[in-house]
């Protein structure tokens, strides 16, 4: 089965510190992983939201929904069943200060 | 399914329903078909065993015959593939019983993932695990049938869409594993702890279900000492249950028990499995909480009881486990080892806990530790706000009563 590993992170952590890739985790997870990337903070307003309605569309500056976290980066996986992808996510360095959100890919 | 009549049919289905259940959904991963295989299998059971004879090994003539249930209705779906393969290459039914695998472990776990909402892991333990029918459910979570069906029926999408696997969790995942399906039997365990009502209603007795899933878990992971220690507190609670009502139904406070109606079998079996626990080295809420139970269950009668001691285990209980209900079962230890306005004091630390704001267990604990220190006035208000707050007819007649005895003086 393959997961999205939605990396969410505090807003004010980010700025702080982006933080260094976690080479040991992307060394140990190489086999399961199917792509995955970093995504620039969004607090820097480089997200844009797009919505169209009744016709028009619509763009705003900054993230979909203003939280206290944001989606700091994704990875693809694939593993026989949640469990090992639980295990995968557990490992990510990051976690002490965030959460990551694991979605089952249609299909 | 209409209860069985006979007795061995009775006995079989207590024994062998999650079973069963357990072995068709380790072969195909399909929980509904599981499920309609097993109850075909007791029908046909029904039926065969008054003509034929109770067969010597009923767990594994079931199992055949619900694996042969699933092989027949996944071929009329069409079902092709490894699933059918499985099922059929599976010789397990002709050995002998003890080396026919017991899959109910892997149910557990299953039925217990914390990728479950807590209202799901119940209701799925209870259907697939002990094969309580979905109104008898409903019916102990005052909830409507519809409801319920509609509950289990999410919870096996769920199952399916997420992934979560039919294993015995490994590594460090087990022991937080092990504590969630803990937590799910002692939920259980308290909310059946309500005498059931009437001959049919012996299969809803939540608390006789999880005693018997936590007896499963300690012989299927025999050196795991918080799953003896959670048995032997289920088993130190339950024994006190032949007392805890009087013939009206209306509740009987600890205290005012008679503890000749208590079991003693039960009391023994708790005490033996608290010592093994603690030998293997269970020291948690669960061995704290069953320490507790037995210095109850041994006192002779109320005034014989070691408050003190019971107290101190409750000081130590807090720190492990800092819920506001231990917290105010605290505050009784400690009013009944030191005096009322020391248990008062106690809680004063937990009065704002919003975890507390919704329930009657707070004013009524006030209530019963000012009627003890004579502030009849007090006492009075706090029964009051506890009867607004109270859900169930037997505590609400049992605060009534405490109200009432107040103004008679």
């Amino acid at each position: 089965m393959r997961y999205l590993l939605l990396h969410s992170q505090p807003v004010a952590a980010l700025v702080d510190d982006p933080g260094s890739p976690p080479s040991t985790w992307l060394e140990e997870t190489e086999d399961v992983r199917r792509g995955g990337a970093r995504l620039r903070p969004a607090t820097d307003a480089t997200a844009a939201t797009v919505r169209v309605r009744g016709g028009e569309t619509l763009v705003t500056h900054g993230p979909f929904a203003e939280l206290a976290e944001e989606i700091a980066g994704y990875d693809l996986i694939e593993v026989p069943d949640l469990d090992r992808a639980i295990e995968v996510a557990a490992a990510h360095p990051t976690l002490h200060r965030g959460a990551i959100e694991i979605r089952p890919v249609v299909g | 399914m209409m209860p069985p009549a006979d007795d061995a049919l009775r006995t079989a289905f207590t024994d062998e329903w999650g079973r069963v259940v357990a072995a068709v959904i380790a072969r195909t991963g399909d929980w509904a078909l599981a499920e309609e295989c097993a109850q075909d299998a007791f029908a046909v059971a029904a039926e065969r065993w008054a003509v034929d004879g109770v067969p010597e090994r009923p767990g594994a003539w079931l199992t055949t015959v619900a694996r042969r249930r699933a092989i027949d209705r996944l071929r009329r779906s069409g079902v092709e593939g490894r699933a059918l393969a499985a099922l059929s290459a599976d010789r397990t039914d002709d050995r002998e019983p003890d080396e026919i695998p017991d899959d109910r472990l892997r149910l557990v776990f299953a039925c217990c993932h914390p990728a479950l909402p807590m209202d799901a892991r119940v209701a799925l333990t209870l259907r697939t695990l002990c094969g309580l029918e979905v109104a008898e459910i409903a019916r102990a979570f005052g909830v409507s049938e519809g409801a319920m069906a509609k509950r289990l029926v999410r919870a096996r999408q769920r199952i399916a869409h997420t992934g979560i696997p039919f294993r015995i969790p490994t590594g460090s995942a087990l022991d937080t594993r092990v504590d969630g399906v803990l937590t799910v039997l002692y939920l259980l365990f308290t909310e059946g702890y309500t005498p059931s009502a009437g001959p049919d209603a012996t299969r809803s007795d939540l608390s006789g279900e999880a005693i018997r899933l936590a007896a499963l878990l300690t012989v299927q992971l025999p050196t795991h000492p918080d799953a003896r220690a959670l048995l032997a507190l289920l088993l130190l609670h339950d024994a006190r249950r032949p007392a805890r009502t009087d013939g009206t139904g209306a509740l009987v406070p600890l205290a005012a028990q008679d503890r000749t109606r208590w079991d003693r079998v039960r009391i023994e079996r708790g005490s033996a499995e608290l010592r093994t626990a603690v030998r293997q080295g269970a020291a948690g809420r669960y061995a704290l909480q069953a320490q507790i139970a037995l210095l109850h269950d041994e006192a002779r009668d109320a005034g014989a009881t070691d408050w003190p001691r019971i107290a101190a285990l409750y000081e130590r209980l807090v720190l492990v486990d800092p819920s506001p209900q231990a917290v105010l079962a605290r505050a009784v230890a400690v009013a009944a080892a030191h005096g009322p306005d020391a248990g008062l004091a106690v809680l004063d630390e937990v009065r704002a806990h919003p975890q507390l704001a919704g329930d009657h267990y707070l004013p009524a604990t006030e209530a019963e530790l000012l009627r003890t220190a004579g502030r009849l006035g007090a006492a009075a208000d706090a029964y009051r706000r506890a009867l607004g707050l109270v859900r169930t007819a037997p505590e609400r007649a049992h605060l009534e009563q405490r109200l009432a005895g107040l103004d008679a003086g």
